[in-house]
């Protein structure tokens, strides 16, 4: 369980969340919806320590992430996140990509570490590229290496940072599916994302956020399509 | 024209040309070597922000880069001579050529290090690895692909560079030439040689690199 407690975070003198709380239970799939700037990609770094935090807790599975006692690349294991920006690692073939941190992180060996990417990458649809370099491909199937990628380390939770936003939009559909197919074999996933359709029907619950603070959370289909809040209301007769 | 050509006298003292060679190209090595290990920390200094480091780090790369390599071998030689530190001609030719290299190439690895995104790094970082891993796997051998070029022709302009060691009676292959056709007076025999010499190194220095770069560097960038 990600259980987020009044969590502050600031970049200088700008504060980006100011007091969210949040719990996400195991196999739940919570979406963040809001505007830009409103600290809704903030807050995944800060689950799994790329930032720092300034005041309250993240504590996943009772370890408190922002602890100094805390192992940050140990805790990273368990929680995999996809980017905006695939960030695929283009000196090496798509298989090498998703072989290298089980690996060098968990320690397996080659022959395991490639078993295990393989298989990763084939539930992505990803079987036929194996050898390919990750530039030849389209940003979509980047984006599907990079959650292959992320799962190979078999994390117990997925963060996923608006990974649809920088694809075309007729690439958008093959990620949003590789998603649906984790969100249905029972992952744990907070997902950052614009796509309303996705967060209504693939979530369980929605967070939608307003100038660094949770504005309204509830029922992913409730949120959505009767939004209780008039800022929730707003944003989301904008984007539709 | 009623010059004949002599070569004769040219073939006689091939060992010794060969050896003038051998020198250049030791000296180039080196000169790269330690050049290399230099502007590695000299482009950590700069880019970290830490005020005296980056400081010597800024002063060393203008003076390298904005003075003529002939002022560099003079001081090393003549100048330091002066102060009553008296190198010999290779060390004095050695140290320039360093001195520049570092200069250089300082630029071409902050620059190759910059060039990554640094969201390679956070990416690297949610899978779990350390930071040294990071650097190892992801971050500098992308980098080493990205300067490996500039590093290339970088050696070559310290080897067509060492040919000042002519200037302080250095016994690299120019140096070996002017003297040999100093006894001789077979000015044009002799120097053509030597650059036929020195287009053969710096031909096999670039085929091998580029053979190299075949073998270690797969992908696309």
């Amino acid at each position: 369980m990600i259980s987020i407690q009044n969590v502050h975070k600031s970049f200088g003198d700008l504060e980006v969340l100011k007091g969210v709380s949040l719990d996400v239970n195991d196999g739940e799939v919570v979406s963040i919806i809001g505007g830009s700037g409103s600290g809704k990609s903030t807050l995944l770094y800060c689950i799994n320590a790329i930032e720092n935090i300034q005041k309250g807790k993240i504590i996943v599975d009772g370890v408190d992430v922002h602890s100094k006692e805390t192992n940050k690349d140990k805790l990273r294991q368990k929680l995999g996140m996809v980017f905006q920006q695939w960030n695929s690692f283009p000196h090496m073939t798509v298989l090498e990509n998703a072989a290298l941190a089980p690996r060098i992180v968990k320690k397996m060996s080659k022959a395991e570490a490639i078993e295990v990417a393989k298989k990763e990458l084939v539930h992505v649809g990803l079987g036929d590229k194996f050898d390919v370099y990750p530039t030849k491909m389209s940003g979509g199937q980047q984006q599907r290496l990079a959650i292959a990628r992320a799962l190979a380390m078999k994390p117990d939770y997925m963060l996923f940072d608006e990974v649809t936003s920088a694809l075309d939009p007729e690439l958008v559909g093959e990620v949003l599916d590789t998603l649906r197919l984790l969100a249905d074999e029972g992952m744990t996933m907070i997902c950052v994302t614009h796509e309303m359709g996705f967060a209504r029907d693939v979530s369980d619950r929605v967070a939608y956020f307003h100038e660094g603070v949770i504005a309204e959370l509830g029922e992913a289909k409730q949120v959505i399509t009767d939004p209780q809040n008039p800022l929730t209301q707003k944003f989301l007769s904008k984007v539709r | 024209m009623d010059y004949e050509f002599h070569w004769n006298v040219v073939f006689q003292n091939m060992p010794e040309l060969l050896n003038g060679a051998f020198v250049t190209l030791h000296v180039s090595v080196l000169a790269m070597l330690l050049g290399i290990v230099i502007a590695i920390l000299l482009a950590i200094a700069k880019m970290n922000n830490s005020k005296p480091y980056c400081y010597i780090a800024t002063t060393w790369v203008e003076i390298a880069r904005n003075t003529p390599a002939i002022f560099q071998i003079y001081m090393a030689y003549f100048g330091l001579g002066a102060l009553g530190i008296h190198l010999s001609p290779y060390v004095a030719v050695l140290s320039a050529l360093v001195f520049i290299n570092a200069g250089y190439l300082t630029e071409t690895f902050r620059g190759g290090f910059q060039s990554i995104p640094s969201t390679q790094y956070s990416a690297s970082k949610s899978l779990g690895m350390t930071s040294i891993q990071v650097y190892r796997y992801i971050i500098l051998p992308q980098m080493l692909r990205r300067i490996y070029h500039p590093m290339t022709n970088q050696f070559v302009w310290s080897i067509l560079m060492s040919s000042l060691g002519i200037l302080v009676g250095m016994g690299e292959l120019s140096g070996t030439t002017q003297r040999l056709q100093s006894l001789s007076f077979r000015t044009l025999e002799f120097f053509m040689v030597a650059a036929v010499m020195y287009f053969i190194i710096t031909k096999l220095v670039l085929i091998s690199s580029s053979l190299l770069s075949r073998k270690l560097f797969k992908g696309e960038i």
